[in-house]
């Protein structure tokens, strides 16, 4: 019997988002939590170090078709990257550029680099992006997926953007600098951490969507992320082509720059999503909208 | 950070799923554990690492009560703990156990 | 400019330079015995904001296109204290911003452009990772400081004493601020010293493959010794 439940991609686990995004029983783990390749670095400082260094990776199946996936556990010191977890994200990366399969599932929830261990980790993160990039240039797209509890933030918002696609979650956050540094360093006139509102309106799935940061909005549900990855390793693929981001040519980039440029030149008093959101014709009810009549409305509304 | 080892009585059963299984995480006031197959059918082990010091009272009562209500002979359970309360340890012990289990 | 950046250019290229600055945005060329070099940056420790990361990036596209077949090096001038905090950055997508100037920077590898990062005066996180860290080969000139966050912040988050955080630095590369941290873990290959030959150093570093050698570099050196072991493990791990 099928089952109707939703389940909350939100409140999975990493290795619970492995096993509902994949065919079941396909996953075969790399470095498994057996292999105890814990971090020396957060045990140094006397910090709790996990089996698995807070990242699943391995290659199991999407709708019989091969992928590799990489999954961070968002609850783990923040899902932030350390020497040990950016490696076996940049192993996984390293091998799907090898092994080519369908695509790459980057289950990103991360704050970015860990601090107990921050040189290894932007270091590492700077290797992910290297190794994402030969990923790509084999011709393998690699799909992110930003629906846990940390979002990404710091390298891992970088990362994450420089994806064939994004597909994101209302509850989904994407971003460079979270509200609570900002707010630490610039004052609480600058950016209200604890205003969830606001924090939605900058960071959030639904203006992320709006400004094509990400490609497509889905409810919190592991069955929509897994049908909206799907659909990027089959169908109506590159969204990303539609917003004028096409990664790989400098036609492509140079059209990157001329949008990014626009943006850029918005209205300078353009602080919040919601004037955003203004500016487009769309009003308050933007909030009450469900992901797909949200999609819809921005695909309607595009030139 | 703390370590504990212990080496307990246990029955065994032999329908448990023959497989490594990591439960739960290590975050504030939570906990992982791995389960692997042991060494002795007929005492299970544990391996705890915990960030909370001066426990092991506690922990040698919730695990011992855990060992007598499970059969877990033949097992080794080892934990990585960021200061879960026993009522937590229990509960995340007994899903991993029921994941053996299969269901 | 600024009289600092004006000596190193000199120092670099004593045939002859032209770089402009704009909004702490550095682009030009300079000449060296293997032919003339781009050069693009950042100055006086710049936060990268969306205006900034555009001008980069639009540096960069511009030496791809107008080099045809000819792919001239590109020399980044990194000096940046990171992203720029504001909440309207945020919104605009910061993130983005910057990962279009590493695709900018990528595509100029893929076409054969030698890229080279001197640090002069500040590298930190965000800002030194969407174009400085992407380099070929990564320098320190003398007194930059690479960083992603100074030794009390980090106390004050993790809540790990400070005092134990500077007797732990001590002895490990792996969390505290320094370009020789840095060089230990293979993230910057070279640190130049006051009294060298910049520009005969830099010619040196003109030529060389394009390969990502930093993790073997880390274990080599001794300060990153799981990085490269681990990624090689993933790649041979059964199934």
């Amino acid at each position: 019997m099928m089952s109707t439940a939703l389940q909350s991609y939100r409140e999975a686990t990493a290795r619970q988002r492995v096993q509902g995004l994949l065919d079941a029983g396909s996953f075969t783990e790399w470095l498994g939590p057996a292999r105890r390749i814990t971090s020396p670095h957060l045990a140094a400082l006397d910090a709790p170090v996990s089996f698995d260094d807070g990242v699943v990776v391995g290659q199991g199946h999407l709708a019989a078709q091969a992928v590799v996936v990489i999954a961070q556990e968002g609850l783990f010191n923040g899902g932030a990257v350390g020497e040990v977890h950016g490696a076996k994200i940049r192993g996984a990366l390293l091998r799907a550029a090898r092994d080519r399969p369908q695509a790459v599932l980057l289950c990103v929830d991360s704050g970015g680099v860990r601090l107990h261990e921050a040189n290894a980790g932007l270091i590492a993160i700077s290797e992910i992006m290297r190794a994402l990039f030969a990923v790509q240039s084999a011709g393998i797209p690699v799909i992110a997926l930003v629906g846990g509890t940390c979002g990404a933030f710091g390298g891992m918002g970088i990362v994450a953007r420089l994806c064939n696609a994004i597909i994101i979650s209302e509850e989904g956050r994407l971003g460079l600098s979270g509200p609570e540094v900002i707010e630490t360093v610039k004052g609480v006139e600058e950016f209200d951490s604890r205003d969830r509102a606001l924090v939605w309106r900058i960071t959030g799935g639904k203006i992320r969507r709006t400004l094509g940061e990400a490609t497509v909005l889905v409810d919190d549900d592991m069955a929509a992320f897994r049908s909206a990855a799907a659909a990027e390793m089959f169908g109506d693929r590159p969204h990303l082509e539609r917003w004028g981001l096409s990664p790989d040519s400098l036609h492509g980039l140079q059209a990157a720059q001329r949008q990014l440029a626009a943006r850029a030149a918005l209205d300078g008093s353009i602080r919040d999503g919601q004037q955003v959101w203004n500016q487009l014709g769309l009003g308050e009810e933007v909030a009450l909208m469900s992901p797909a009549e949200f999609n819809l409305c921005l695909e309607a509304r595009k030139p | 950070m703390e370590t504990l080892h212990l080496d307990l009585p246990s029955l065994q059963d032999d329908t448990l799923l023959p497989r490594v299984l990591l439960h739960g995480v290590v975050s504030s006031g939570n906990l992982e554990v791995l389960v692997e197959p042991g060494r002795d059918a007929a005492r299970c082990i544990f391996e705890v690492q915990t960030a909370a010091h001066g426990f092991a009272e506690v922990w040698q009562a919730v695990l011992t009560d855990f060992a007598a209500r499970h059969p877990v002979g033949g097992l080794s359970f080892s934990i990585h703990d960021a200061g879960a309360t026993p009522a937590v340890v229990s509960l995340r012990l007994d899903q991993a156990f029921q994941s053996l289990r299969g269901s | 400019m600024s009289i600092g950046k004006t000596a190193l250019l000199d120092r670099l290229f004593p045939s002859g330079h032209k770089v402009t600055e704009v909004g702490q945005v550095l682009c030009g060329w300079g000449e060296t015995p293997a032919g003339r070099v781009h050069v693009i940056g950042t100055t006086e420790h710049a936060a990268i904001d969306s205006c900034i990361a555009l001008a980069l990036s639009a540096a960069v596209l511009q030496a791809v296109a107008e080099d045809g077949t000819d792919h001239r090096p590109i020399v980044f001038i990194a000096d940046t204290q990171g992203q720029a905090l504001s909440r309207r950055e945020e919104l605009l997508g910061l993130n983005g911003y910057f990962a279009h100037l590493a695709r900018c920077v990528n595509l100029a590898r893929g076409a054969g452009h030698r890229l080279v990062t001197l640090i002069d005066g500040e590298a930190v996180s965000g800002g030194f990772l969407a174009f400085g860290l992407l380099a070929d080969a990564i320098v320190a000139l003398p007194g930059a400081e690479v960083r992603v966050m100074d030794l009390r912040a980090m106390a004050r988050i993790t809540r790990i004493p400070y005092e134990r955080l500077t007797a732990l630095a001590r002895s490990s590369p792996v969390f505290a601020p320094g370009a020789d941290n840095y060089w230990r873990m293979g993230g910057i290959h070279a640190l130049w010293t006051e009294t060298e030959d910049w520009a005969a150093q830099l010619l040196a570093l003109l030529q060389g493959g394009g390969e990502d050698e930093r993790a073997r570099l880390g274990a080599e050196r001794g300060g990153r010794k799981l990085a490269a072991s681990v990624a090689q493990e993933v790649l041979h791990a059964h199934g």
